[in-house]
């Protein structure tokens, strides 16, 4: 009885409740007729898609600066990498290289001022970021009118101006890393090797920087910012690297869900594209100063299996679209709790 | 000091203090004559965008007085007055009567949203703008399930033109044909050729007056207190937690009959999409007011709904003009929207951080002499 309690002091209320929703989702489906190894599969590859955006949250999280919901930025620094590799006419894996190798600068560009900013205005870091998240989506909405692409694969037909609201990335690098060593067993099982390799490779990297000197100070920052100043380290330098990283990780975050959704989303495609990867690192045990890799690979299992599992459960047991409003109050939800969590400081 | 120099500090005060009003003028200056609107058309415009916003945007005062900042949480209100509209719209009941009857109806609710609404923010102290935003999108959730699944199954709505052709869930677009703008021409009144919705001011010079006769009582006082200093507060014997919940309540239920006024105003519901952007157009129209996070009034509102509908209706087509694009006017004005925001919440926390910093020094100061 004792450790029963004991976990779930540790995994907290939430998290029990989702994993059971999760579990006796994949119980029913047999039972509705839906096949189980398929929803696997597409539990696995919405997790490979999500899996670097919600990696992005953690280094925001450890230096302090709260939950990143100005994630739309780093995705802007993606799809300009993407656009501008596609404008160029590379493909293939060159082209996705390319993506990634246009998308850098503009993500460091990006975080290092967007860090600054943060570091003028502690306390409000996620209020702050919702909205320049939001206004520069919409900014960009502008932009994507006015800037001057040419190649026709990607602008209106019929002599118009401005890009199109969606690319298709078929012919380009498509399904690039999925079908990169990938597993096939039957008709309905797939497991994209090169997706998850892709994404143990990038929490590789997160997981060796916080090893390093400079990785140890940006949690120290997080858990004692007084203390990390008397003892020396550069608070504002290590957050602003953090935001640096978590905009990166945005960056190539999306590249990485672009190949596999097939499509580049421009214009409010990045809207509300932080709210899922906050939430699941969440689900996974973060709370609003405190985030590890494990928190990020449980909680996009979870979560995303929700997402995959909710639809075709629920509509093949009572023949309704629930899905849209499961999504909305797992997530939402979860951030609201997770808000309310009283934390080490109330600031 | 001279009276001249007097003059020039005063014009100087006037300018930093309304920077954003300002800035708004000069760009709407620039931005009336590309489009080539009349000047009796704009006014017609305001008159009515002034009739159908003020309410929603007056409702934000409260929660900022008791120091809770900019409260997104009023789409909670804005979608309790929904669920009243569509109830009596079943019920059949139309015309001023209707409106009444669908703001009693909800008044219920939005204290219950608002109620909640106070718990969660009192537990998030510090930063009630941002759970208030997420609060906002979550309840749509629930309100999603409510109306697209209860509606019709559990709570019984007998009208075929409300209801989905399935049997229950409601449709994605209501008419409000007997109420569409029923307070609106209750006292018809047409001054050069442009129709005043008397009634509405009436309703909203009377909010503008229990705000103002509030602001006095002592629960006005104590609302201010704990916006000043919640330990401060709290030492002196007033009950923050409680102040603050009222303070919600209250922005809740007007916010709750703001909305319905805007929709009597419009007169179609979108079911789905009406209150999506309720909360961020009048928080961005009382900052445009030159309201901030800490301080705002009621001439902030009257000139941030004319100034921000002003730039509504003419980015478009100013927008066309000058990019041969009306679509990038449209993107303009979600963008100002955000923007305005983004800045108006930087400014205000940085100069907070600038304030503690100050402090910190000072004290520093004193140790060391």
């Amino acid at each position: 009885m004792n450790s029963i309690r004991r976990f779930v002091d540790k995994a907290g209320w939430p998290r029990i409740i989702i994993a059971m929703l999760l579990l006796s989702l994949f119980i029913v489906a047999p039972s509705v007729g839906v096949r189980v190894d398929q929803s696997i599969t597409d539990t696995i590859v919405r997790f490979g898609m999500n899996g670097i955006l919600v990696l992005g949250m953690v280094p925001m999280v450890q230096t302090g600066c709260g939950l990143n919901f100005g994630l739309p930025l780093g995705i802007i620094a993606g799809l300009l990498g993407a656009t501008i590799s596609i404008e160029l006419g590379l493909t293939g894996l060159a082209g996705f290289a390319g993506a990634i190798g246009f998308a850098t600068p503009f993500a460091l560009l990006l975080g290092w001022s967007y860090g600054k900013l943060l570091n003028r205005v502690k306390g409000d870091e996620m209020m702050i970021a919702t909205y320049v998240g939001f206004s520069s989506v919409s900014f960009m909405c502008m932009m994507w009118m006015l800037l001057p692409y040419r190649s026709s694969k990607m602008i209106w037909g019929y002599g118009g101006s401005g890009l199109r609201t969606t690319i298709s990335l078929e012919g380009f690098w498509i399904h690039i890393l999925d079908n990169f060593l990938t597993i096939r067993i039957g008709h309905n099982f797939m497991f994209p090797t090169g997706m998850i390799l892709f994404f143990a490779f990038m929490a590789w990297i997160m997981w060796a920087f916080f090893h390093t000197k400079t990785g140890t100070a940006m949690t120290a920052v997080g858990s004692n910012p007084d203390y990390a100043r008397a003892a020396g380290i550069n608070v504002d330098k290590m957050r602003t690297i953090s935001v640096i990283m978590s905009t990166v990780y945005g960056a190539i975050g999306i590249l990485v869900f672009q190949q596999s959704f097939g499509f580049i989303q421009l214009y409010n495609g990045p809207f509300f594209m932080a709210l899922p990867a906050v939430a699941a690192i969440l689900i996974g045990g973060a709370s609003v100063n405190k985030a590890n890799i494990t928190n990020v690979v449980i909680g996009t299992i979870l979560f995303q299996g929700i997402l995959t599992m909710t639809p075709s459960v629920i509509n093949s047991a009572i023949q309704s679209d629930l899905s849209e409003v499961v999504r909305i109050i797992v997530s939402d939800g979860m951030i609201v709790y997770a808000l309310t969590r009283v934390t080490r400081k109330s600031r | 000091m001279t009276k001249k120099t007097r003059f020039r500090d005063t014009i100087s005060h006037i300018f930093i203090g309304n920077a954003v009003p300002i800035m708004f003028i000069v760009l709407i200056a620039f931005a009336i004559p590309l489009s080539g609107f009349s000047t009796g058309y704009l006014i017609e415009e305001m008159v009515t965008r002034l009739g159908r916003d003020s309410f929603l945007v007056l409702s934000l005062l409260l929660p900022i007085m008791a120091g809770m900042g900019l409260n997104f949480g009023i789409v909670l209100g804005a979608m309790s007055g929904q669920i009243g509209i569509i109830l009596v719209t079943n019920w059949g009941v139309s015309g001023v009567g209707g409106l009444f009857l669908a703001m009693a109806v909800a008044t219920p609710l939005a204290v219950l949203m608002g109620w909640i609404a106070g718990l969660v923010l009192n537990r998030a102290k510090g930063r009630e703008m941002v759970t208030s935003l997420i609060l906002g999108y979550f309840i749509n959730g629930v309100y999603q399930l409510v109306v697209l699944y209860v509606m019709g199954k559990i709570i019984p709505i007998k009208n075929s033109a409300i209801v989905l052709s399935r049997g229950y869930g409601i449709r994605n677009a209501i008419d409000l044909k007997g109420m569409r703008q029923s307070l609106d021409k209750l006292i018809p009144l047409k001054i050069g050729g442009i129709s005043v919705p008397v009634a509405t001011f009436i309703f909203i010079a009377l909010l503008c007056l229990f705000i103002w006769w509030f602001a006095k009582t002592k629960l006005g006082h104590d609302m201010r207190a704990v916006g000043q200093n919640m330990a401060v507060a709290e030492d002196s014997g007033i009950k923050v937690e409680r102040t603050r919940i009222i303070a919600i309540i209250l922005s809740t239920v007007l916010a709750c009959y703001g909305q319905i006024l805007f929709l009597q105003n419009i007169g179609t519901l979108n079911t789905y999409n009406s209150h999506d952007q309720t909360a961020t157009f009048a928080v961005a129209a009382l900052l445009i007011g030159g309201a901030s996070v800490a301080r705002a009034s009621i001439p902030n509102v009257f000139l941030g709904v004319i100034l921000f509908h002003l730039m509504f209706v003419v980015a478009p087509v100013a927008g066309k003009e000058l990019m041969g694009s009306a679509m990038i006017g449209e993107y303009f004005r979600v963008f100002v929207s955000y923007g305005i925001i983004a800045v108006s919440i930087v400014l205000y926390s940085w100069k907070r951080v600038k304030e503690r910093e100050r402090a910190r020094r000072s004290l520093r100061g004193a140790k060391g002499s």
